[in-house]
């Protein structure tokens, strides 16, 4: 169980965590998600007792970490890929960590074999690649079988099968009741992989909710409509209320009209309709609609065609 | 999917835990794998010992074999101790190198979260490095202070004068140099935990052992009477000396023990802003 209450973090003039409260409860997958630079690692940061808020307090099952009389055994984290010393190997690495907690030297071959790193345990880890890294990162956070974890982006760099290998992972922890925070700016891996979530922008919380009920609860629905006259259908749906925004495929997407009254209207213009769908937002599309006004750098500008709903539980 | 849930079951059965908290002699152990566990270990230690042995071996060789043409005034004020000593003038700067990349390294690559992360109380890893780092340096610096000064000797005797362990100030002069190593070294150690950078912190060391001293001939002779004594390349001219004289003749000087004992302030200055910051900086 962690607890944050009111976090705030500032960098200078920048707020990075904002009045930040949520709790992360055991026995599910929490997805910590929000847009790159929205204070998600500042906020892991901070549970970790790494960084220290200007104000507010987080702690994990009731002490502040620095309180915890065995860390590692409570708390395991994948916080930064690759936070390692590149001329050491990965196994003195992991032991050199155990170490401090008493761990046994084989609990550390052990993780090693989880992760599958074996054939390259005894090699210096400024040779791993991304996804190596990520997976020893990974076996430092299971040296100390803790009951409360936490990973940043942990599927950054992995393959198909290591991203497949990681949600499992994740899922099989929360199922043995324990607590997983896992952050992520990607919905559709949160929407896969998480029970519960946790959004934040520009380091305040946009939402702390069931994955079922943030999909629900913003999706807006749209109509798909597609047809040979394109200008007189915009200006009849225009003249009916509708709002109509040009796909780049060619169709419409129309809101403020249900698809039966377009057909409707399509039919007194005796316009002729090769589409006409209702559509449900992604997940991913939800999340950026939240995430809007709170992105800190936005990028150019472009109109995504909405993803079917097929698509929002691929 | 079977075999992959078998193996999380595995990597979530239980690893016995102790009652209590984790403890000072675990993190000890954690910084003496991390130590011993990376090449810049073995090749700073390694330059260590061939620039102190091999520029103590050159300094005697050279005056073993030049002793009937050097001038008088140079053979007068000679002593074999010292002069077999030199190389700690070089030993110092890789040693301090290291001492620095102990501290500095964990910031450089990102490990010192992870350091921290498995061991919270922050004080208390400095003081495990310092511990470790410490003990090493001193064995080592020992170690090559005798092994020098044996060398040295065995170069200089039959052609110029050399000294024997039991004559006075010799001994004081040889394990007084270890110490002055190991200090610095240590010192090495506070500047990189203010620093926290592995260029910025070698060159601040660099700067105090090499351009302070440079900066110092420079100025009248009333303030190196009154500063030269508190810099550190004159403290340890003064300890590696039989005499127990620093290097400006003429100026005042600590004693040998004193000298170290200031030297050792600089350091525990250095260690103990170094900790303060750590505390209070984020990781």
């Amino acid at each position: 169980m962690i607890e944050a209450r009111s976090l705030t973090k500032r960098y200078g003039e920048t707020v990075a965590v904002d009045d930040l409260s949520f709790d992360v409860c055991p026995g599910q997958v929490t997805g910590f998600l929000g847009p790159n630079g929205s204070g998600k690692s500042t906020t892991m940061r901070m549970i970790m007792g790494l960084d220290s808020p200007n104000s507010g307090r987080v702690t994990i099952n009731g002490r502040r970490y620095h309180d915890l009389p065995w860390p590692l055994r409570e708390v395991g984290a994948l916080l930064e890929a690759k936070s390692i010393h590149p001329g050491r190997t990965a196994f003195n690495h992991l032991l050199a960590l155990a170490q401090t907690n008493d761990i046994s030297p084989s609990r550390v071959e052990e993780v090693i074999e989880i992760v599958g790193l074996t054939s390259v345990a005894h090699k210096r880890a400024g040779k791993f690649s991304l996804g190596m890294g990520q997976r020893l990162g990974i076996a430092a956070a299971l040296l100390g079988d803790p009951g409360v974890l936490l990973f940043d982006e942990p599927v950054n760099g992995l393959d198909p099968e290591g991203i497949r290998w990681v949600r499992t992972l994740l899922q099989s922890l929360a199922a043995e009741d324990r607590t997983v925070l896992v952050s992520s700016h990607l919905m559709s891996e949160m929407a896969l992989t998480a029970e519960h979530l946790v959004v934040i922008g520009r380091g305040k919380l946009i939402a702390d909710t069931s994955v079922t009920s943030f999909i629900a609860g913003s999706t807006h629905q749209f109509v798909r409509v597609r047809t040979p006259e394109t200008d007189a259908l915009t200006s009849a749906l225009l003249g009916a209320g509708a709002a109509v925004v040009p796909g780049v495929d060619g169709s419409l997407s129309v809101t403020g009209l249900a698809a039966a009254d377009i057909g409707d209207l399509a039919a007194r213009h005796s316009v002729t309709l090769h589409e006409l769908a209702t559509q449900c937002g992604s997940l991913e599309e939800a999340f950026m609609e939240l995430t809007a006004e709170s992105v800190e750098f936005h990028g150019e500008a472009t109109m995504h065609p909405a993803k079917t709903t097929a698509g929002a539980a691929r | 999917m079977t075999t992959l849930n078998a193996t999380i079951a595995e990597a979530v059965r239980p690893v016995s835990g102790p009652s209590g908290h984790y403890r000072f002699t675990g993190v000890l152990r954690s910084e003496w794998t991390k130590l011993r566990s990376v090449r810049s270990t073995t090749w700073s230690l390694f330059a260590t010992i061939i620039l102190t042995v091999g520029i103590g071996v050159l300094a005697t060789a050279t005056v073993a074999a030049h002793w009937q043409h050097l001038g008088p005034d140079f053979r007068l004020t000679f002593d074999p101790v010292r002069q077999s000593l030199t190389g700690l003038l070089f030993g110092q700067l890789s040693l301090g190198v290291l001492g620095v990349l102990v501290v500095s390294a964990e910031y450089g690559t990102g490990t010192i979260r992870a350091t921290l992360a498995a061991a919270p109380k922050r004080t208390q890893v400095l003081a495990a490095k310092v511990a470790v780092f410490g003990a090493v340096a001193l064995v080592i610096s020992e170690l090559l202070m005798f092994a020098t000064f044996f060398i040295g000797q065995l170069i200089l005797s039959g052609s110029a004068p050399d000294a024997t362990v039991g004559q006075p100030g010799v001994l004081r002069a040889v394990v007084g140099g270890g110490i002055y190593l190991t200090i610095l070294a240590l010192l090495a150690m506070g500047l990189a935990s203010i620093i926290r950078h592995t260029a910025g912190a070698i060159s601040a060391f660099v700067f105090l052992l090499l351009i302070v001293p440079l900066v110092l001939q420079a100025l009248p002779s009333s303030i190196v009477n009154a500063v030269g004594k508190y810099v550190p390349a004159n403290i340890g001219a003064t300890v590696t000396s039989t005499s127990g004289v620093g290097s400006f003749e003429g100026h005042n000087s600590f004693s040998p023990w004193e000298g170290l004992v200031v030297l050792a302030i600089y350091a525990l200055v250095a260690l103990v802003l170094g900790g303060w910051l750590m505390v209070r900086r984020d990781a």
